[in-house]
């Protein structure tokens, strides 16, 4: 069994016959050895380790009820098999699981029981990774002749810490020393169909086992290879520090036995992962293993690269959103020095030039007229007017029940991420190469190809490292105006947006408005939750509805958009309020929206945890203890109490300042931060302290978890309190960092406290978890700070 | 076209460049040093952070003309070939980095404050104005004190 290959028992000594071969270096590589390439079948991703592990709490068997989703799988379906639980005798097994859950939360009077929300059963991340599954024995893991295991990976690195968490993966399953794993990003391949979007907090969810599978069958070859070597039987084998090791001393490094394993065609050793126990990679806090690059500044973005030729270009753009070019004086420009070309696109008109700053400089020079675009005869206070108006009315008339009611407005916010958009485009005649950040490069390449008149395959998208993303890099609109340039210039060109160019007509967090009622009974009993939210549309094209269609959900038999699909699979209200009921109206506006780091529970989960305070006042109770009683699941009260306990909740607080929590839970983790802020100055309220409980499931490097949580703080304290976007006549105010008030250093506190739950399960997603719980904590603290109830955000706008 | 010299990285270079160029742009384009990073050409973002003459500055704002005859540090001669600067082995001890691209600046930035301040109060450290879109914060709040803590005591 694997226990007895990873760790020999004590045994009989193996046989004492003299090598065939010195030890080291063995075996002498004949020829240029082939690198053992391993993949793994379907069957064995089965997930199989989500119950009964020791010392991990059960879980509700999602996938088993994922594969019973599959024979039958809609939105429809699920959403039925929710009704079906109050009758559990007739559920299936997976069924009964949710159904048990429901029933524990009847010990918890006196809360109306609410029924399973979608994503109780089904989420996002189970929808991906089902999407996923059928394509993840695609991944490849490569052991090369010299030493290196190489995971080439299809997902994009943009801060996130993938890479590092799959690098730790693999030296896990391989006993590989992490400096011999390299992660890098794999071009577009289309054949992957919806296994190469990174999006949606699903990297770690779908790639955790099918990359340990890989590793671990890459192991037990390079062990099997060994053996056969040696003489040896496997079984006595061990692995560690990139090396297999004999019983009496002898090491061979997996780099000399790369060649051999290749050809190994059924392994000595199981191929299966280890167990939790056993883990001592994962769990361990470890940088990043960009990080050296990083400071040193070699490592290189989009801009960086120097592919041949390409040369620096920017594009002049409307003054109002989605505007089209009237007319164009270009003379002025081409006469300047370093100007190589002026080019009309679609969005705009493109300067060629040698240097960025003569692209610049030209494109100022030229002399435009633009007519108004789409929403040029809106304003900020025009959309909010028509969220307001979109509202489906409320449910449950409230008669003599009492009831409370919150309305929330939220801004527009772009995603800012610091490296501008850019993309390196080569169009030849027959091919194209693009190069750069794509969480969706299949897609892109799909695009591309479709507005170059090419074949898909005659597209490669190379997929760079980015700078930051928060959701801006899910759309490709730079490279799409590269590869139409380099096509219109004949040449390879550069693309940058310049900050104005992405802060004027780049994406943003649509703006919304949420109405939320609350009917409570005698005793502070919640009976039901409506929220209704509006938001401008959220242009989720970028491939998501396709991978939710291949994953089995047909959203038009359920009637739903795919943006009302997205919101129920994501949005659900953690605690026990009687019956929720969210629903979400779009209004459809012709502007760069997109998803912004949480996507719908940014503001959804924000205005109810704001709800979740003003309930607890009204009826008397503490916030924290209010919420922890209403809790489902011990999970979530673990995290809450773990907040509540480190933060000192309750502690007496000067005048002006004040605690505040927010608690949410998605993507298979649970999280609540506790923040202080000082309101003494209410137009200037800073965030003193912030401590922040969090429990994944399984944490792969808890340092990078640590800073994902870090992230989203500050995402909370910006978004919350003074980073937002105007839109005057249908332009964006903000133009650069200036008037785009993301915080900076004296913004953030200057302590941070992030503890870490002990596993509880599988691995859940850790990019967006903390994005709602954040600006909940902070709208919260600031509210009891002042007296007051916020209600437009951000407050200081 | 003009001509400018200047000290880069413990080195002199000579370039043609129009008087008024950035000198962000005479690095990147002309002279292929991508260390420091565009992130808003305004001096606003603080990405392209270096040192002239051991001073942080921002070369988006700074024209090329202005840096001749002067030293000017990017990221890339910080450290002395393989041995890293303290401050850039304070980011790796606090695993600063998410997505790095203000890193370089953030650095630059810190070894400026540290020059000046050998033992930065965190009012001090507030004063940066370096935007990091990431939330790193608090590790480079750290990374500075660790930085700082480390200097041999004289």
């Amino acid at each position: 069994m694997l226990d007895g290959v990873r760790d020999p028992a004590p045994g009989p000594a193996p046989p004492a016959h003299p090598p065939a071969r010195p030890p080291e270096p063995a075996p002498p590589p004949a020829r240029r050895a082939p690198p053992i390439c391993t993949s793994i079948a379907p069957s064995d991703i089965a997930p199989s380790d989500e119950g009964g592990r020791p010392g991990e709490a059960p879980t509700t068997g999602r996938r088993r009820f994922l594969t019973y989703l599959l024979a039958a799988p809609t939105l429809t379906v699920a959403a039925r098999i929710g009704l079906d639980a109050a009758a559990p005798a007739s559920a299936p097994a997976a069924v009964r699981n949710t159904a048990a859950r429901t029933a524990a939360a009847a010990t918890a009077p006196p809360q109306l029981l609410g029924l399973p929300g979608i994503p109780d059963v089904v989420d996002l991340g189970d929808a991906i990774t089902l999407a996923c599954l059928p394509t993840a024995h695609l991944l490849v893991l490569e052991v090369t002749a010299a030493g290196r295991a190489v995971l080439t990976l299809p997902r994009l690195e943009v801060g996130q810490g993938l890479t590092t968490a799959m690098a730790m993966l693999v030296a896990e399953e391989l006993d590989a020393r992490l400096t011999d794993v390299d992660v890098p990003l794999s071009d577009g391949r289309p054949e992957l169909l919806f296994n190469q979007l990174t999006g949606g907090s699903t990297s770690v969810r779908s790639l955790y086992e099918p990359v340990r599978a890989a590793a671990a069958a890459a192991r037990a070859r390079l062990v099997t290879a060994a053996a056969q070597h040696w003489n040896l039987p496997a079984g006595t084998l061990r692995t560690a520090d990139s090396a297999v090791l004999a019983p009496d001393g002898r090491r061979v490094g997996f780099g000399r036995l790369a060649a051999a394993a290749a050809a190994v065609a059924v392994p000595a050793v199981p191929a299966t992962p280890k167990p939790p126990d056993r883990l001592r990679v994962v769990g361990t806090p470890t940088g990043r293993i960009d990080a050296r690059d990083i400071v040193t500044g070699r490592a290189a973005y989009t801009g960086d690269l120097r592919i041949p030729g390409a040369v620096p270009t920017v594009v002049a753009r409307p003054t109002t959103i989605n505007g089209t070019l009237a007319s164009l004086d270009a003379s002025a420009a081409r006469a300047m020095p370093g100007v190589l070309g002026v080019v009309r696109i679609p969005s705009g008109v493109a300067v060629l030039a040698e240097t960025f700053d003569q692209a610049l400089k030209a494109r100022n020079a030229l002399r435009t007229t633009w007519h108004p675009g789409p929403v040029a005869h809106l304003s900020g206070a025009d959309i909010r007017a028509r969220l307001r108006d979109a509202h489906p009315p409320f449910l449950l008339p409230p008669l003599l029940t009492p009831y409370l009611d919150g309305e929330f407005d939220f801004a527009f916010v772009n995603h800012a991420p610091m490296e501008v958009l850019t993309a390196v485009a080569d169009v030849r005649p027959g091919r194209a190469d693009v190069w750069f950040a794509a969480q969706a490069p299949i897609v892109a390449q799909q695009a591309i190809a479709a507005e170059l008149g090419l074949p898909q395959g005659a597209v490669t998208v190379h997929v760079v490292r980015g700078g930051g993303s928060f959701g801006r890099r899910l759309f490709f609109d730079a490279a799409l105006e590269a590869a139409q340039v380099s096509r219109a210039a004949g040449r390879p060109v550069k693309l940058m947006w310049t900050r104005e160019d992405d802060m004027r007509h780049g994406r943003m967090r649509p703006a919304s408005h949420h109405r939320v009622r609350a009917t409570y009974g005698p005793l502070g009993q919640v009976l039901s939750w409506e929220h209704r939210a509006a938001t401008v549309r959220t242009d989720l094209g970028h491939g998501l509805g396709e991978a939710l269609t291949g994953a089995g959900f047909d959203l038009s038999l359920a009637g739903l958009s795919l943006a009302q699909g997205f919101f129920l699979l994501t949005e659900k209200n953690p605690y026990d309020v009687g019956v929720p009921t969210q629903l979400l109206a779009e209004v459809a506006l012709d502007m760069p929206t997109g998803s912004w780091r949480s996507v719908y529970s940014g503001t959804v989960r924000v205005a109810d945890e704001i709800m979740m305070d003003e309930l607890a006042r009204r009826t008397g109770q503490d916030e924290v203890a209010f919420r922890r009683a209403r809790l489902r699941g011990t999970l979530g009260r673990a995290v809450l109490d773990t907040v509540a306990q480190k933060g000192n909740w309750g502690r007496p607080m000067p005048p002006g300042q004040a605690q505040g929590v927010g608690y949410h839970e998605e993507n298979g983790g649970r999280v609540a931060y506790l923040v202080e802020l000082d309101a003494t100055d209410r137009a200037d309220p800073r965030v003193t302290r912030a401590v922040c409980a969090v429990d994944v499931g399984r944490a792969i490097d808890p340092r990078g978890l640590e800073a994902q949580l870090t992230g989203t703080l500050v995402d909370g304290i910006s978004v919350i309190l003074r980073a937002g976007n105007h839109i005057d006549n249908g332009a964006v105010r903000e133009g650069s960092y200036a008037d785009f008030r993301y915080a900076r250093q004296r913004d953030t506190p200057p302590a941070v406290e992030i503890h870490l739950l002990p596993p509880s399960g599988p691995p859940g997603g850790a990019g967006e978890l903390g994005v709602a719980a954040a600006c909940a904590a902070v709208a919260n603290a600031y509210a009891r700070a002042t007296g007051t109830s916020p209600r437009s955000f951000p407050l200081a706008f | 076209m003009p001509s400018h010299t200047f000290v880069l990285n413990g080195r002199p270079v000579t370039v043609e460049a129009p008087d008024d160029m950035p000198l962000l742009w005479v690095l990147r384009d002309k002279l292929g040093v991508t260390g420091p990073k565009y992130g808003c050409g305004v001096g606003v973002c603080r990405s392209c952070t270096s040192h002239l003459d051991g001073e942080e500055f921002q070369p988006c704002t700074r024209t090329v003309k202005d840096c001749a005859g002067r030293s000017v540090t990017t990221i890339e001669g910080l450290a002395t070939g393989d041995t890293l600067h303290p401050v850039q082995e304070a980011w790796l001890a606090c695993d600063v980095a998410q997505c790095g691209f203000c890193q370089p600046g953030q650095i630059m930035t810190a070894v400026a404050l540290l020059r000046r301040t050998p033992n930065p109060t965190d009012a001090d450290i507030d004063r940066i104005q370096n935007i990091c879109r990431c939330g790193t914060y608090p590790r480079i709040r750290a990374a500075i004190k660790l930085a700082a803590a480390r200097r041999p005591r004289a």
